[in-house]
């Protein structure tokens, strides 16, 4: 099922007098394709779990449409959508075990719809075989795992096979290896029903990780969309680049003049037909090559060796970050006894971005 | 380890030393008095030992009086003022505007003084020679012929007396329950909207189970209060209850030990013992059936 957000804004209405509405989501854009994985990445705060609340129809937009396919779905109540939600803290309801849990949904439908209740636990059954969850049918969600929650949670929502599939922060709270795990899960079993699915999170490595395209928000307005890599390798602005990648981008501030990309007065890069002017230069740290005769020179402070990566800890007056961190193969030398080291660039790991407005300034590379 | 339970006993005497004065031991001694015939607390003194007391109380009509009195009172107000403040209560919670002033109207009976609120209910109901009183008024503008509610027919002394008991308990239950009902997170409710869960549904499934460790304790905690019922009937019908056949167990006893016929603490306290046998006893099945139903 294809989803369609049209022009979608969303403003809470002020507390008190004399203060503004909050704009939680401001003129939303944006075509789902059929069966994708979407994430809406973004810090706290930037309206995404809002955006998701308005496509579940929780919350009510104040002006644009939703479609899903064809149909507008603005106006209809959460219960006709055709949505499944998985709520944060998962909502299972405490006094059913798994089983009621999971047939609660179906225990709704009326008319033509009703189902006997061998017909629901059969189906019951069916999706939790899918999520792997069904050796623990008579259990109650306290007896579970975080991680077992998360699948019941998501089996309910799952369970009445719903257009669309809404995830709100679904691994926020698990611990750092069964997130890992988990997401797998989510994208195995998204790719096995062929639901599209979105989900909100402001982990940018979740997203990275298993989405087929990710829409960046800050302060609700959409600051890029596109497959992770793509937006990993060209960022739209420089609040996108500084969100992605761990370690975080490099922010210096430099200039160009003559298509040459001034660090401290020296020259870093060829920028072609990059306009003068003062800019900021993000550089990932991927994006540096020690390099004994290279252009950019920065003061040494340690190495920190995190598995196969070996990072590079520097400083530099223009950064704007603290430290500059670097990662390098394990191969190159560095001489720890000096106190400067000098890198060159790689272009395409080199982003500039305007002063003023961080919109991202193109140049051609060679 | 020794030194430190010995420690924690040190912290717990005051309280052992009081609860042992003022509870245990005045228990003990009302059991001992109920099997003691004829003692007299001024002299100490007392004929024989054996069930004579009990007897005598069980066969005494206006003890059977007041145990069927305090029977049908338990039974009416209970179910009946739980249910009232759990409708009360669901309406409060689902209202925004106005929900405050409501709550403090609800609220105020609580802080009420029983006697003045039992002078405005014999005001309300009462029949005298000059008036039919407010709730004859309003019957009557149906048709109803004046009926003396507070010196009439028993029905009518019952029906008084049930209904002020759930007007006094009812504002300590919507307290409770509103506070039940604020702390089923939104969440619960969300995730049944989605579902497309009908209200009726959502309160059956969702709701109820969720604030059901709060309902049985009301519930238990009710039935032990109109056990205990006295000062309710004494502020609609005065002291001399038997007269009145509004007495009830907790009535008895007093009236046993203070009242114009009183004086007779081995009565009183058979009464006293019977009265904890009975509301220990549904207690535990309170306690039995609330263990199959509360989940957590």
């Amino acid at each position: 099922m294809k989803v369609v957000l049209s022009h979608l804004t969303k403003i809470f209405p002020a507390r008190g007098r004399g203060s503004a509405g909050t704009v939680a989501a401001s003129n939303l854009n944006f075509e789902i394709p059929d069966g994708e994985l979407i994430a809406l990445l973004g810090p706290s705060g930037c309206g995404k779990s809002t955006t998701l609340n308005l496509i579940s129809g929780l919350q009510k937009p104040t002006e644009g449409k939703i479609f899903f396919g064809d149909d507008d779905v603005t106006d209809l109540p959460p219960e006709n959508r055709g949505v499944g939600l998985v709520f944060q803290n998962y909502a299972l309801y405490p006094h059913l075990t798994v089983m009621d849990n999971i047939i609660f949904p179906l225990g709704n439908l009326r008319g033509k719809e009703r189902m006997s209740k061998p017909e629901m636990q059969k189906k019951a059954l069916e999706i939790a075989k899918l999520v792997q969850i069904d050796g623990l049918m008579d259990r109650r969600p306290s007896e579970l795992s975080g991680g077992q929650q998360q699948r019941v949670a998501i089996a309910r929502a799952l369970v009445k096979m719903p257009r669309v599939l809404l995830l709100d922060e679904p691994l926020s709270n698990l611990d750092a290896r069964l997130r890992l795990q988990t997401r797998e899960e989510i994208k195995r079993i998204q790719r096995e029903t062929g639901i599209t699915t979105v989900f909100v999170t402001h982990d940018q490595d979740e997203a990275m990780s298993i989405s087929d395209r990710i829409i960046v928000m800050k302060e609700g307005v959409i600051q890029q969309i596109g497959k992770p890599q793509e937006v990993y390798d060209s960022p739209a602005n420089l609040f996108v680049a500084n969100f992605l990648g761990t370690p975080p981008i490099n922010v210096f501030s430099a200039s160009v003049s003559g298509e040459k990309l001034h660090i401290g007065g020296s020259a870093v890069l060829d920028v072609p037909n990059a306009p003068d002017g003062e800019v900021w230069a993000a550089i990932r740290p991927e994006g540096f090559i020690p390099d004994e005769n290279g252009p950019l020179s920065c003061r040494l402070g340690e190495l920190e060796v995190m598995g196969r990566d070996v990072s590079v800890v520097s400083f530099s007056d223009y950064s704007v970050n603290e430290k500059i961190r670097s990662i390098i193969s394990s191969e190159s030398k560095i001489d720890l006894a000096s106190a400067t080291v000098k890198f060159s660039l790689k272009p395409k790991k080199v982003f500039l971005f305007k002063k003023d407005t961080e919109e991202r300034i193109l140049f051609d590379i060679g | 380890m020794e030194n430190k339970s010995a420690k924690g006993w040190l912290y717990l005497l005051p309280a052992i030393i009081f609860l042992g004065v003022f509870m245990v031991y005045p228990l003990i001694d009302v059991f001992v008095y109920s099997f003691e015939e004829g003692y007299n607390s001024a002299s100490q003194t007392f004929f024989g030992t054996g069930l004579y007391n009990y007897s005598y109380i069980l066969h005494d009509p206006y003890f059977l009086q007041a145990v069927k009195n305090t029977f049908i009172l338990v039974v009416v107000t209970v179910p009946l003022s739980t249910l009232i403040a759990l409708g009360i209560s669901y309406g409060l919670s689902s209202i925004k505007p106005l929900r405050e002033l409501y709550q403090t109207v609800f609220f105020l009976p609580y802080v009420t003084n029983t006697l003045a609120v039992g002078l405005v209910f014999m005001i309300l109901f009462r029949k005298t020679p000059y008036t039919d009183g407010l709730v004859n008024l309003i019957l009557g503008l149906f048709g109803v012929s004046p009926i003396d509610f507070i010196d009439g027919p028993y029905w009518a002394k019952m029906f008084v007396l049930c209904f002020y008991t759930v007007w006094v308990v009812l504002p300590f239950k919507i307290l409770i329950l509103t506070s039940a009902l604020a702390s089923v997170s939104e969440d619960y409710y969300n995730a049944a909207r989605i579902d497309g869960t009908r209200p009726f549904r959502i309160f059956r499934k969702i709701t109820l189970p969720m604030i059901s460790p709060m309902l049985f304790y009301l519930i238990i905690t009710g039935f032990i209060g109109a056990f205990k019922a006295y000062s309710d009937a004494v502020a609609l019908f005065g002291t001399n209850l038997n007269a009145a056949e509004m007495n009830t167990i907790v009535g008895y006893v007093y009236d046993m030990l203070y009242g114009n016929s009183g004086g007779y603490p081995s009565y009183a306290s058979a009464a006293a013992i019977v009265l904890f046998s009975i509301v220990l006893t549904i207690t535990c099945i309170n306690l039995l059936i609330s263990k199959k139903h509360v989940y957590y």
